[in-house]
């Protein structure tokens, strides 16, 4: 049990592919934390430690760029 | 983390589909069906015809077919007659199967053939350059309707029901793990099963209808989408620009390969 949530704390890791990402912005519309930002035309992880690995950004981009374990 | 990379072929990627395409989110959604599925590889063939959601099977590591405009589902039903125990999944398109390919489509239901035909229905033609679908609505744009479009619409999935299917479902990609579910069920039932899947195309038919930005087609989708529950309680009025979602027929019926078996063994008796 202890373990279990220490296990939860950990801050979720956000990983994008840019190669892939086409900038749609779907992932950062839609993430409940508000975790995420544009920059450049491609995602940028702007607040990791808000994430809550509800995994919608991951579910939702058409690209297969972003990740979150 | 869903690991996608064990089914697709990486090579392809980035894959041809515009930014905000609604057809990689539907990919994914089912490549996590197929996980869930547990079914081999090896057992499933993946069967297109032409059009941007035709375009699937070049990304998934699986048995696929590529074949011509319209006829994905005489495709498929040669392979299920040929190997009934394959699982045959068909990606197509509302112009694919319901304009040129309207007539396999009615007829295959008819038959109730066991094929699973995931029927993204985008409302327009997306790849060749945006003209009007059978699924386009009335009044909106298209580059062959530039004034808004004068036909009332196919309802594909009640087509679908009228001409006979077993299984008729209506997903779409904002809900994404619910068209996953849905995906699940389609593949498992015996007979014809078609999942109408909205997916956005934000280049064809956003762009011309005041929805250029994927976001707001998604958003689009999450306001217009009703789940069939909730569906049944809504007065005429309130159904009004929204559709119902979910599983929307699920019956058992006689299904077309296994009587084609009994007849081959009884005509194989009778020698
Ligand atoms: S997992 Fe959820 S909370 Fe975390 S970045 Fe993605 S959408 Fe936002
Ligand atoms: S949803 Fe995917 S492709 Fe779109 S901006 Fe986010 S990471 Fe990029
Ligand atoms: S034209 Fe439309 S359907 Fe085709 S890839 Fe682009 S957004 Fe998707």
């Amino acid at each position: 049990m202890a373990e279990e949530q220490s296990a939860a704390k950990k801050p979720a890791v956000i990983r994008v592919k840019l190669e892939w990402c086409k900038g749609c912005e779907i992932c950062v519309a839609f993430c409940p934390r508000n975790v995420l930002e544009m920059e450049g035309g491609k995602v940028k992880v702007a607040r990791p430690e808000d994430c809550t690995r509800c995994m919608l950004c991951e579910l939702r981009c058409p690209d297969f760029a972003i990740t979150v374990e | 983390m869903f690991d996608y990379l064990r089914y697709i072929r990486e090579r392809n990627f980035p894959h041809i589909w515009c930014s905000g395409c609604g057809d990689g989110i539907v990919l994914k959604a089912l490549i996590r069906a197929v996980d869930k599925l547990g079914i081999s590889r090896d057992e499933m063939v993946m069967v297109s015809g032409i059009g941007c959601s035709s375009r699937t099977p070049g990304y998934v590591d699986i048995n696929t077919l590529h074949t011509t405009h319209g006829r994905a589902i005489p495709f498929a039903t040669g392979v299920k007659l040929a190997n009934p125990k394959l699982h045959v999944i068909v990606v197509t398109g509302d112009g694919d199967a319901t304009a040129i390919g309207g007539n396999h489509y009615i007829h295959a239901a008819r038959r109730n053939i066991d094929l699973t035909v995931l029927l993204y229905n985008n409302y327009i033609y997306g790849m060749t350059g945006g003209q009007v679908s059978p699924t386009t609505p009335r009044g909106k744009r298209a580059s062959t309707a530039p004034f808004g479009n004068q036909e009332p619409a196919f309802n594909i999935s009640d087509l679908a029901e009228a001409a006979g299917a077993s299984f008729v479902a209506r997903g779409d990609v904002y809900h994404a793990q619910k068209l996953e579910k849905l995906i699940v069920k389609a593949v498992q039932k015996k007979g014809f099963s078609v999942v109408e899947i909205l997916s956005p195309c934000p280049t064809a038919y956003g762009r011309r209808n005041r929805m250029a930005h994927p976001v707001k087609m998604m958003e689009w989708l999450r306001d217009q989408t009703v789940p069939v529950a909730k569906w049944e309680r809504l007065s005429p009025e309130e159904r009004e620009g929204k559709v119902r979602t979910g599983i929307i027929v699920d019956v058992d019926k006689v299904e077309y390969t296994e009587t084609n078996d009994k007849l081959i063994e009884s005509l194989k008796a009778d020698k």
